[in-house]
């Protein structure tokens, strides 16, 4: 991240958008690993969020009690959203295999930033989302974050989605 | 939902206070329970291993705490908050997260009693040793951090002195070595002044005072701006895994949410000084209109010390609003909107009486201003030191301790400020013998009882 960061992502309502749009998941590069983030955000997804999760790891067979596909173009249908848990530098390759496969969303892990996969999904007409966490995205629209006593700069006075 | 910035006043009545899914509430209900049912086993694992939100014992966490510290971090512009049970225990558990034993903090001297005597007796019992430093300028803050110090730690709005302190100039020094700066903003509440917005990482309060408004309870919260780098090298608990929690580490798996995370799933859960559902409704029905309240506050606090700035009978006004305060212009930076309605002066001596004893006399005869040890009120309150939380000292040791012997502390409520005026006028007058204009109007004697105390059994007083 010592570039200059010059990409804007979508705001609140946007990136809420996104998320109402989405019906399934997949989680690239899923660690079976308790204390990594991919494992925090496959646990959460699963059990807070109405999404289909599917992993991808070539290296892994199973994880909480789930098949891991060696690649995204091995999953049983298309997902929606594409979020990628890898380093900066394979993020512009996992956006080209999103676009390619027909996904609708790149999705790119807080602390992730790569210019180059931004443009390669927004250029094919898909969403982007960089450095910033599906997990903590979706408890701020559905009071998982508030709960926590996190600042979700949300003010409604709808009732509270939940899921 | 659309993208819209909402203001203050919007803020401090809607944030955090979004309709119950289930019943659609409009008013944040009161979660009155201990703890909460988990769906099933795996729900139950999940939740105590961190890797899903929810609630499972409100000693950690509490729906109705939860709409109080969302509300209170959206005022103050901050990532989150963890509510206490009071400003104490908010200090204490910030103070717990940061530093163990060997640990060092750099504190403004003139900091609430409570907290010297936390700093300075409990912590440093514990191992965590105190530097004070007298003054607000960053250098001497500067020159007392050590390869230990953890924290820099200063009051906005000092007490009695009035003095300001140069958040700018210490949030310098604090980044510069690494540390964050935390901020006691009770007396100035985030409608006056936003510390974060002059570089602080992180705000207390004791919510008890003008954030609640209405003294009837109590409570504290920690407030964090999710900006400070808590993987400098610095703070080992932030980076170090977590036994207790499957090895996560607060920092690598929580980033900027990773300090308030560990506040509430560590310090809360060990050391448990937890707000309850019901104080934290009270609480929020302050907030609601904190706006409204602080500026008639502050409108009432303005007219009271122009008032005593222009009495015979008084002899200072430690108010950094008026333009010979040193701290007039660094006041104008940082509080535009006003200083507040706490602050202290003095009353002068007479031919026949001391300012100790006038200042006695003078909260006797007091009507409507109550005599306690709180601030931030809706009521006006007072007290006088020298006669009460310091009568065992002489003069000369309430002098070194910064309290004179003459010093009232006011803190100025939500009355018909004509009342007020009247309540001060006539008690100066039956203290005194003097009115207003300076004129003799009744003979007063000095009591034979209140001669001073000898200092040979002198302890040390609490400031409240």
């Amino acid at each position: 991240m010592s570039t200059e960061r010059t990409w804007v992502g979508p705001s609140a309502p946007e990136r809420l958008n996104i998320l109402r749009n989405t019906e399934s998941i997949a989680i690239v590069g899923m660690s079976n690993k308790p204390a990594r983030a991919s494992y925090f955000v496959a646990t959460y997804l699963l059990s807070s969020s109405p999404y289909r999760v599917y992993f991808v790891n070539p290296v892994l067979d199973e994880v909480l009690g789930q098949k891991v596909y060696p690649s995204l173009a091995d999953l049983p249908e298309v997902p929606d959203m594409v979020d990628a848990f890898r380093k900066d530098s394979d993020l512009p390759g996992v956006a080209q295999e999103a676009v390619d496969l027909g996904a609708k969303t790149v999705w790119m892990q807080l602390g992730s930033w790569s210019e180059e996969a931004a443009a390669i999904a927004e250029n094919a007409g898909l969403n982007a989302v960089m450095d910033r966490c599906v997990k903590i995205e979706h408890a701020r629209f559905h009071g998982g974050l508030h709960l926590a006593g996190f600042n979700t700069g949300v003010i409604s006075a709808k009732r509270q989605v939940v899921a | 939902m659309a993208e819209h910035q909402f203001g203050f006043r919007t803020r401090a009545l809607h944030a955090g206070g979004t309709p119950d899914a289930e019943h659609g509430a409009r008013s944040v209900p009161i979660y009155q329970t201990s703890s909460f049912v988990f769906k099933d086993a795996d729900d139950a694992a999940n939740l105590f291993a961190l890797q899903k939100y929810g609630n499972i014992y409100s000693r950690i966490g509490n729906p109705t705490v939860a709409a109080l510290e969302e509300r209170i971090a959206s005022l103050e512009g901050g990532i989150g908050a963890v509510a206490t049970a009071s400003g104490m225990a908010a200090e204490f558990i910030t103070f717990a997260a940061l530093c163990g034993q060997g640990d060092h903090v750099v504190a403004s001297s003139q900091l609430y009693g409570g907290t010297v005597t936390q700093l300075d007796v409990t912590l440093r019992r514990f191992g965590v040793e105190t530097t004070f430093v007298p003054g607000t300028d960053p250098a001497d803050y500067k020159a007392a951090i050590t390869e230990n110090t953890k924290a820099v730690y200063t009051e906005l709005v000092a007490n009695p002195s009035g003095e300001i302190a140069d958040l700018e100039g210490l949030a310098e020094v604090a980044h510069e070595a690494g540390l964050p700066l935390i901020v006691d903003a009770t007396l100035n509440t985030p409608y006056l002044c936003r510390p974060f917005e002059h570089g602080a990482d992180i705000v207390i309060h004791s919510i008890t005072k003008f954030l609640g408004g209405h003294g009837n309870t109590l409570g504290g919260v920690v407030v964090e701006s999710g900006r400070f780098n808590w993987g400098n090298g610095k703070f080992p608990a932030m980076t170090e895994p977590v036994p207790s929690y499957n090895n996560v580490t607060w920092w690598g798996n929580f980033g900027e949410y990773g300090f308030l995370t560990k506040l509430r799933s560590e310090q809360l859960r060990d050391i448990g000084p937890s707000l309850t559902p019901q104080a934290a409704w009270n609480l929020l029905q302050g907030v609601e209109t904190l706006p409204q309240r602080m500026d008639a506050h502050v409108a009432n606090a303005q007219e009271v010390v122009q008032w005593l700035a222009t009495d015979p009978r008084i002899g200072y006004v430690n108010y950094a609003g008026l333009e010979d305060h040193p701290h007039h212009e660094r006041a104008q930076k940082y509080l535009p909107q006003g200083i507040g309605s706490v602050f202290a002066f003095g009353v002068a001596g007479t031919d026949q009486l001391s300012g100790r004893e006038v200042g006695g006399r003078f909260i006797e005869n007091l009507q409507l201003a109550s005599h306690l040890a709180n601030i931030g009120d809706a009521r006006t309150l007072v007290l006088h030191p020298a006669s009460t939380t310091h009568q065992q000292l002489t003069s000369e040791q309430l002098e070194s301790g910064g309290v004179r012997e003459d010093l009232i502390r006011i803190s100025v409520g939500l009355e018909d400020p004509a009342d007020i005026l009247w309540d001060l006028d006539q008690a100066l007058t039956a203290a005194t013998g003097i009115n207003r204009e300076g004129d003799v109007v009744e003979t007063v004697t000095p009591a034979a009882a209140t001669a001073e105390p000898t200092s040979e059994k002198a302890t040390e007083g609490v400031h409240a």
